[in-house]
């Protein structure tokens, strides 16, 4: 193929859509398609990505999607428009990260009657950061509750963007649409990239497609990508013969090939997702590009946790369930574990609280497993006393106090936008939960605070308890910054003398009485009474530091047993020892499920 | 012992015969079992076709056991003296007629303590009725009221005193436990009951059965019913008064003089077969070494058309496995002061019960093991239900 029949890049112009859940980003990437005459997203959904049916109840997007439109401006030019929609959530920052990199330019969509989100922020910040052109567009301007000028002056006082040339549509009327098409030839530059240098692209994202195998979704910089040119992905430096080359509209059309400035998938009879990484540069084997692309990193779980069947037969059907997954989704990982409580099971790294939930969610419905989900944790550092550095993914791995010589946790920068009323709760919530606040600032009725908080702090309640605490008015986003010394301790839980490893957990020395009390206390209402009476210890080391006892059973038995009807009572019986066989037992003591994760909930008031 | 004899097919075994009259003039609030509310009773006419629909069933089920010797009788409600002795008399003399009776049978009727009931008492006893087993309740008007019984206590007690006159075997019921009711409230109704009584006391406490009028009551705040602590302290005191009066619990809630037990409930508890006649009555047979749990259909009309149209009220048959057997060994049997047979129990479910749960159990002081008896000790019988859960499960 010749050169000169790539899309100059003077036409092409590459962007992505910002916006909280709920603004209107999927309707006005409706919109933008329609005017362009291609399929809706909607419709793009269904083919694309059928199988993922909680992302699609949850509104939200986490393998990134594009589309190439074909846009004849008012200057009589036709030009090449991709879009390219990505995750939305703070799990999936990096991946957010790179499919902005892919881009010039973006646009900020607010919700005119709801003002900016937290996650908004998150998400524009990064957006800068990788040098985008942004263009505001306020949305729902039909609607009577709708504030323009006061959001456009939000955004220029919370973001501190110029906001005088904020677009003001309705994406469901469809009312200045079109303008937001002319804003994106006009105002967002052009990409810039050399067709004469070697082929260097950037891997936007990745998934398996049962008919091609992987399909790699890359942003071409410099250079070109043709069917049938050897490359080279430089992280790993695996090579492949590349079969087919194409771009979404969003059906997929084959090409010959992809030039500069251009978005579009390949496929190279790659085996695993987990052989493309998100943020590789893919260049040409023969001919390969000096540097790569900027800004590179593996995928870190940062959440871990362990996933064990309730019915202990269903284990090798979980095996094979999570390697499928991990077959599509790289940033996961798992690795077997056994529990003395809960028998064998998998201990899993996510990306985040949501990543976590989405693949629990995907293993129950799409798998039909029923799980056990022990408590979250996070990666601890250990370092030892012999100077070796241990990362600790599991509480019941800790080693030897003698053998550490200090332990550091990740902290996070967390972000939360707050109506007035309720930010004494959000501090109150925040100072609980050991953290240093960084900023307060105000805009208009509602505060942005930004607090240094520990991970291991936020893991596992912290968002149910924000909501709570607000009344689901705040907004909440986080990044992680790095790793710092915490005076931190192993505490056990003991049922019945016996320490369960499954509910054991790390936790600051200077909350560890709390918690173990909350937790001893919640113990003793999940735990249902037994023949004989039950002690449940809090303990870090031999030393107990809160203690409950579930008193035994008082009077439980029939008073009326006659009449030959049997069968109900008999019945009554099955259903008890199905609830009991549900149950993990301890020696004689039979721990409902729902306690493992219940027991940790913290501040249940 | 082979196991064709665990299970029971010797027709030396204790056989009896439940009749069920589902009908009462009002529905008590606490009852759960299958009754119909028919003022002011069932025509004559009526009744003489609920008569033969009942003479129908006996002889569907006699079809199927063959001829052995039935030893006990026992009618219950719904209110059963609400039956014309007639029709009493006409299904005894069918029984006797299609099995024939063992030694002495026991023949129960279960009847409330009003007057007009009290009236029947000598034509049950000329019909063959030889045992009656009274509702009492309670001896006092506020709490009987509250129970939605028919009668005052001063008519319980006279009904009783005919009763005395008619029956050698005499059992009455008591409901302990109710909304209010003190430890001392009750220590005294029981002893005065303990005065009255004749050689067997049924003693129940309050449950809340679903479906029941005290069911939506407790559930919308307005009954309350006795804590565990208070609930095994009434129990306690129960178990203590009965014995001293020389009416030991034989079962969880059955106090008699020894050797005045109640043969036909005996047969319940410890497992042997029963024919269930009548709208929603139960049955277990056994047949070719398998038991069989049988029911009637529970609305009385369509038990009676059904019975007239077929031939058969019977709903439903199950065939029960040998796990299911056991469990209802275990499950009744255990109820009984004597225990269950180790031996039984495991040739009928084919597995051994676990012995760390046994030895657990037997430290706790919750069961005691003899060379082939299980026994719940008293403060087992406490705790009965989650006992058997942890045997079986």
């Amino acid at each position: 193929m010749d050169k000169k029949s790539f899309t100059p890049q003077s036409h092409i112009r590459n962007f992505s859509i910002i916006a909280h859940i709920d603004h209107g980003k999927s309707t006005l990437a409706d919109r933008l398609i329609q005017l362009c005459g291609g399929l809706t997203m909607r419709e793009m959904k269904e083919q694309v990505l059928d199988s993922m049916e909680i992302e699609r109840e949850r509104g939200i997007t986490i393998k990134a999607q594009t589309v190439r439109l074909e846009y004849k401006a008012k200057n009589g030019e036709t030009y090449e428009l991709n879009l390219i929609d990505t995750p939305g959530h703070v799990d999936f920052a990096y991946e957010v990260n790179r499919s902005l990199a892919a881009c010039e330019g973006s646009l900020l969509v607010v919700d005119a009657t709801q003002g900016v989100e937290a996650q908004t922020l998150a998400n524009v910040y990064q957006a800068i950061e990788v040098d985008h052109e942004i263009i505001p567009v306020l949305n729902k301007t039909d609607l009577p509750a709708s504030e323009p000028e006061r959001v456009r002056q939000q955004i220029e006082d919370v973001i501190g963007l110029d906001a005088s040339g904020a677009l003001e549509i309705s994406a469901k009327t469809g009312v200045g649409v079109d303008a937001v098409l002319e804003a994106i030839v006009e105002r967002l530059p052009p990409p810039h990239g050399e067709v004469d240098k070697p082929l260097k692209a950037l891997l936007v994202d990745s998934w398996y497609d049962a008919y091609l195998g992987v399909v790699v979704l890359v942003r071409i910089i410099d250079g070109a990508l043709r069917k049938g040119q050897r490359i080279k992905l430089m992280s790993t430096g695996a090579s492949y013969q590349v079969d087919t080359v194409g771009i979404f509209r969003p059906k997929k059309e084959m090409r010959d090939a992809l030039g500069p400035g251009e978005i579009g998938f390949f496929t190279a009879s790659i085996k695993q997702v987990a052989d493309t990484r998100v943020g590789d540069t893919v260049t040409d084997e023969r001919k390969p590009t000096e540097e790569a692309l900027p800004g590179f990193k593996p995928a870190q779980p940062v959440v871990f946790c362990g996933l064990f069947p309730v019915d202990a037969s269903d284990f090798e059907d979980l095996r094979e369930a999570v390697a499928k997954l991990r077959l599509n989704d790289a940033s996961f990982s798992y690795e077997m574990e056994t529990s003395a409580a809960l028998g064998f099971g998998f201990r899993c790294g996510f990306l985040g609280l949501l990543h976590l939930e989405i693949i629990r969610e995907r293993l129950e419905r799409e798998f039909n497993i029923e799980l056990i989900t022990t408590a979250p944790s996070v990666v601890y550092e250990i370092y030892l006393t012999d100077g070796k550095m241990l990362e600790l993914h599991n509480p019941a791995d800790m080693p030897d106090v003698q053998k550490i010589e200090h332990i550091e946790e990740p902290w996070i920068e967390a972000s939360i936008l707050v109506p007035d009323e309720f930010l004494g709760a959000v501090l109150k919530l925040c100072e609980d939960r050991r953290g240093r606040q960084k900023t307060l600032t105000y805009a208009g009725s509602r505060a942005m605070v930004v607090y240094a908080l520990p991970l291991n702090e936020v893991v596992f309640d912290f968002y149910d308890r924000l909501k709570s605490v607000t009344r689901g008015y705040a907004s909440f986003d986080y990044n992680i910054t790095g790793y710092e010394d915490g005076d931190l301790v192993k505490m056990s839980i003991l049922v019945n003398d016996e320490p369960v490893d499954a509910l054991s957990v790390i936790v600051s020395r200077s909350r560890a009485e709390a918690r173990g009390r909350a937790m001893v206390e919640r113990l003793k209402d999940l735990i249902p009474r037994h023949l004989f009476k039950i002690p449940v210890q809090a303990a870090i080391g031999g030393k107990v530091i809160a203690r409950e006892t579930i008193s035994a059973m008082r009077k439980d038995v029939t008073a009326k047993c006659y009449g030959g009807d049997i069968t109900r009572k008999r019945k009554l019986l099955e259903k008890q020892k199905a609830g009991k066989k549900k149950m993990r037992s301890f020696g004689r003591v039979d721990i409902p499920q729902e306690a493992f994760i219940a027991a940790l909930k913290m501040d249940a008031d | 012992m082979s196991e064709a004899a665990l299970i029971e097919t010797e027709t030396t075994a204790p056989f009896g015969v439940y009749v069920h009259w589902p009908f009462c003039l009002a529905k008590c609030p606490y009852c759960d079992f299958n009754s119909h509310v028919r003022h002011g009773g069932l025509s004559g006419e009526d009744q003489a076709r609920f008569r033969d629909a009942y003479l129908t069933e006996l002889a569907g089920f006699a079809a199927r056991t063959g001829r052995r010797p039935v030893t006990s009788v026992f009618f219950g409600g719904g209110t059963p003296s609400l039956m014309a002795a007639e029709t009493v008399g006409a299904i005894l003399d069918e029984i006797g007629r299609l099995w024939g009776y063992g030694e002495d049978p026991e023949i129960t009727l279960e009847a409330n303590p009003t007057s007009v009931e009290a009236g029947r008492f000598s034509g049950y006893r000329a019909a063959g009725v030889n045992r009656l087993s009274i509702g009492i309740q309670a001896l006092n008007d506020p709490d009987l009221k509250a129970l939605g019984r028919q009668h005052t206590a001063k008519e319980a007690l006279a009904a009783l005193d005919i009763a005395k006159q008619r029956f050698d075997r005499i059992s009455f019921d008591l409901i302990y436990g109710r909304q209010g009711q003190s430890e001392a409230e009750w220590e005294a109704e029981l002893k005065e009951a303990l005065g009255y009584a004749a050689d067997h006391l049924s003693l129940y406490q309050l449950t809340i059965e679903p479906g029941t009028a005290f069911q939506a009551l407790y559930e919308a705040g307005k009954l309350k019913m006795p804590s565990g602590e208070r609930a095994e302290r009434l129990y306690a005191i129960t178990q203590e008064l009965c014995e001293r009066a020389g009416l030991p619990a034989y079962e969880v809630s059955n106090h008699a003089r020894p050797g005045s037990e109640s043969r036909h409930n005996l047969i319940y508890w410890r497992a042997h077969d029963y024919a269930g006649i009548g709208p929603g009555a139960h049955a277990r047979i056994t047949e070719g070494g398998t038991r069989a749990a049988l029911s009637a259909i529970r609305n009385p009309e369509a038990w009676l058309d059904a019975v007239e149209a077929k031939g058969s009220g019977l709903e439903a048959e199950e065939k029960l496995s040998r796990a299911e057997t056991a469990d209802e060994y275990l499950l009744m049997g255990l109820r009984l002061s004597e225990g269950i047979s180790r031996h039984r129990l495991e040739a009928l479910s084919g597995t051994p019960l676990p012995d760390r749960t046994l030895a657990a159990l037997m430290r706790e002081g919750l069961l005691f093991c003899g060379e082939d008896s299980i026994k719940a000790t008293a403060q087992g019988r406490m705790v009965l239900d989650r006992l058997i859960l942890e045997l079986s499960a």
